[in-house]
């Protein structure tokens, strides 16, 4: 699905990522973890495209397409979706307005007609009992006013709706309390199948043990310092992350 | 950065109704005297007492200096340069009917997207369109005057209901109020006129269409609104212009009556010329808008969606002299290219439990200038008095500029004012929230920008919170999709 080869990173030239290499394959769910500042968040806004990140060297290529020289939203429209970590409100935008649009953005690159207002609202009112989210959710703006469960909870339900290739969740188990780490849980589980990937990018082992990983790596100082299975997580749990440095 | 570029394809800003209609114009050379007035008055067949209304501003007006409190910059005005009157030529014998409006005319409004009867019947709304300074046709007249409604060009109201003009007319807009206010008392054209009976509710919108077409021409309308007890209407005002290379004059008039329980609506888009991407031309819109709440329960709002004009004077005021009366104020004013703008405006608190409440979303653009500028006044008698103001103002790119000037006087200690403002460029974060689920930057800009102006966009009539969505649009064109 994706390949990162030798990815060094810098913003303002420091060095957040240093030759990184990571290959994702289809249907494979990853999970990174390490300690604050290890470049985890770093990784998934230049894999989605964020200004302000100098890619000093190194490659990302997503089912052999060349990601570097895209935009955020060809990247978006390529299948990469980004699960924020601090979802950003946009006043005065509804949200059932702002994921229309989206949709209808993926499907007419998809070459497919856009959604009518009847269709979207049988599909976003489907996936939004599965992430309990109350209907009122529709006419508020973007994330204002949110509680930070809700926006995770939104972030997920977005992922629903644009079913991308290529999800990257940046610490959507942070701050969620565990009803809210089980719904969130189970909208990951209900997306992943033989074909999409996911990123769990994480501190904690919580979130893996209701979706389990395929492989779990440590970042440490922009570097993949170990790779292993699920026992990884739990190893990392009890012994931190000095463990591994 | 490639934000920058976005923003300055956004600046690039093309004015969709700069077309010029050709037909047949009376104009008057330019120059402004005694004389003119005098020519003005005669060729509009009004009574002497409205000719010597006009005379006695012009001499006040010449012993007045124009106001330079301003945060705008412009170059002086001659205002011996003016041609004061401009009409279709063929319109001296005033229409009848649609019939007899000449057909080039009618283009000109389709072009606008007004097709006058076509429109007004599909949407329910009664249009007077002035052009130059003729109003050329009312649409809707006879369903209008079943309910009582009087809405007519104001030269035929001077004509056909003299004791209203005489009894209204300045009473709210004082022809000393101001350098234009007083210009405008002694050379106004033409512009609309509006009496609700008491206990009607005005069954349908109703809409003027002004347009500047001749050239070297100013504009100079004078609208007035009465809505007697207990009744209510809703008012939209469209402008628009030819593009031309030298700045015209818009000096126009507003004054709105509302009497015991009384209900005025006031909306305006706004978009005149605003002149080319480096400044060139377009109009000077230095226009006096008072409302006064005269009874008790009254209120009066306005609304305002200005994208268009080189320099924008305006305030939209409420004088809150009836008990319980309320005033509101919603703007949205977009500032391009190097468009500037000084608008808000003024809360007089007189009576008492009045209230008021101000929203002003300031959008500067390119090398535009934007300035909110409030008075939120309670006189001593104004117990009880209330007001909330919010100015918020947005920045794209980094050449534009926003400032906000309150104002407020308060001397009666059970009032209550609140005053919110807020400065904020658009968000790196926002743009790319909305970029990584697939929208395309000028997409993500639109969305931002419309929904920083939602508040107020909700308060427009439905079909024209859409019209004033697409122009905001158009007026960013490239970022604002």
């Amino acid at each position: 699905m994706i390949e990162i080869k030798n990815l060094t990173v810098t913003v303002n030239n420091k060095k957040i990522l240093d030759k990184l290499n990571l290959t994702v394959g289809n249907g494979e769910i990853h999970a990174i973890m390490g300690p604050n500042g290890s470049g985890k968040s770093t990784l998934g806004q230049v894999i989605a495209g964020k200004d302000g990140y100098e890619v000093a060297s190194g490659s990302i290529k997503l089912e052999g397409k060349n990601l570097l020289s895209l935009t955020p939203e060809e990247r978006s429209l390529a299948g990469i979706f980004l699960g924020f970590q601090y979802p950003i409100e946009i006043p005065g935008v509804n949200n059932a307005y702002l994921l229309k649009a989206a949709l209808n953005a993926q499907r007419v690159s998809r070459n497919e007609k856009e959604i009518d207002a009847f269709d979207f609202m049988t599909l976003i009112k489907d996936k939004m009992k599965l992430m309990q989210i109350p209907e009122t959710f529709l006419s508020r703006s973007v994330n204002e006013g949110f509680s930070g469960g809700e926006k995770k909870r939104n972030e997920i339900l977005q992922m629903l709706i644009l079913q991308p290739k290529l999800c990257i969740l940046d610490e959507t188990d942070s701050g969620l309390d565990v009803d809210a780490l089980k719904v969130v849980s189970s909208g990951i589980k209900s997306i992943s199948n033989n074909k999409r990937s996911i990123i769990l990018i994480t501190h904690y082992e919580r979130l893996l043990k209701l979706v389990e990983p395929d492989f779990v790596h440590v970042l440490s100082d922009g570097k993949i310092v170990k790779s292993g299975n699920k026992d990884l997580a739990h190893e990392l749990d009890a012994k931190g992350y000095d463990w591994v440095k | 950065m490639a934000n920058n570029k976005v923003i300055e394809n956004i600046v690039e800003n093309k004015y969709k109704h700069g077309f010029v209609t050709d037909i047949e114009q009376e104009q008057f050379d330019p120059g402004l005297d005694e004389d003119v007035i005098i020519r003005i008055s005669k060729r509009k067949g009004e009574p002497e007492f409205l000719k010597n209304w006009r005379l006695k501003a012009f001499s006040q007006w010449r012993n007045m200096k124009e106001p330079s409190w301003q945060h705008l910059k412009y170059h002086p005005i001659n205002y011996q340069d003016i041609s004061y009157f401009a009409a279709p030529k063929n319109q001296k014998d005033a229409p009848k009917s649609l019939d007899e409006v000449d057909p080039k005319l009618l283009e000109t409004y389709d072009k606008l997207g007004i097709p006058l009867h076509e429109r007004a019947r599909l949407a329910g709304v009664a249009v007077d369109a002035v052009f130059d300074s003729v109003s050329v046709a009312t649409t809707f007249k006879e369903k209008l005057s079943e309910a009582g409604v009087i809405f007519c060009p104001f030269s035929d109201a001077v004509k056909k209901y003299p004791e209203k003009i005489e009894q209204y007319l300045g009473s709210v807009v004082p022809q000393r109020d101001n350098f234009f206010a007083a210009l405008n008392s002694a050379v106004f054209s033409d512009g609309s006129f509006v009496y609700i009976p008491k206990g009607v509710r005005c069954p349908m919108e109703l809409s003027t269409y002004f347009r500047i077409n001749a050239n070297n021409t100013g504009q100079f309308e004078r609208t007035l609104i009465i809505a007697d007890e207990d009744s209510h209407v809703s008012y939209l005002e469209g402008c628009t212009a030819p593009m031309r290379d030298e700045n015209q004059l818009h000096a126009a008039v507003v004054e709105l009556v509302a009497l015991d329980n009384a209900e005025i609506k006031y909306s305006t888009v706004q978009n005149w010329y605003p002149g080319d991407e480096n400044g060139i031309g377009g109009i000077y819109n230095f226009v006096t808008k008072r409302g006064d709440c005269r009874g008790k329960n009254s209120k009066i709002s306005w609304t305002q969606v200005e994208t268009g004009s080189a320099i924008t004077w305006k305030y939209p005021s409420c004088v809150l002299r009836g008990e319980n009366s309320i005033g509101e104020f919603y703007s949205v004013a977009l500032t391009n290219n190097y468009q500037q703008a000084d608008t808000g405006t003024k809360m007089i608190h007189i009576g008492k439990n009045t209230s008021s409440t101000i929203i002003s979303k300031g959008i500067s653009a390119g090398f535009g200038e934007n300035s909110y500028r409030g008075l939120v006044k309670v006189l001593p008698t104004a117990n009880n008095a209330r007001n909330y103001t919010q100015c918020d103002s947005l920045l794209l790119g980094n050449k534009c500029s926003a400032n906000t000037f309150p104002y407020i006087e308060a001397k009666n200690n059970s009032s209550k004012i609140e005053h919110e403002a807020s400065t904020s460029k658009i968000s790196e974060d926002q743009l790319f929230y909305c970029r990584q689920r697939g929208l395309s930057e000028e997409d993500s800009v639109n969305l931002i920008v419309n929904g920083f102006c939602k508040d107020v966009f909700k308060k427009l009539p439905m079909e024209f919170a859409v019209e004033a969505q697409n122009l905001l649009n158009v007026s960013l064109e490239g970022a604002i999709g």
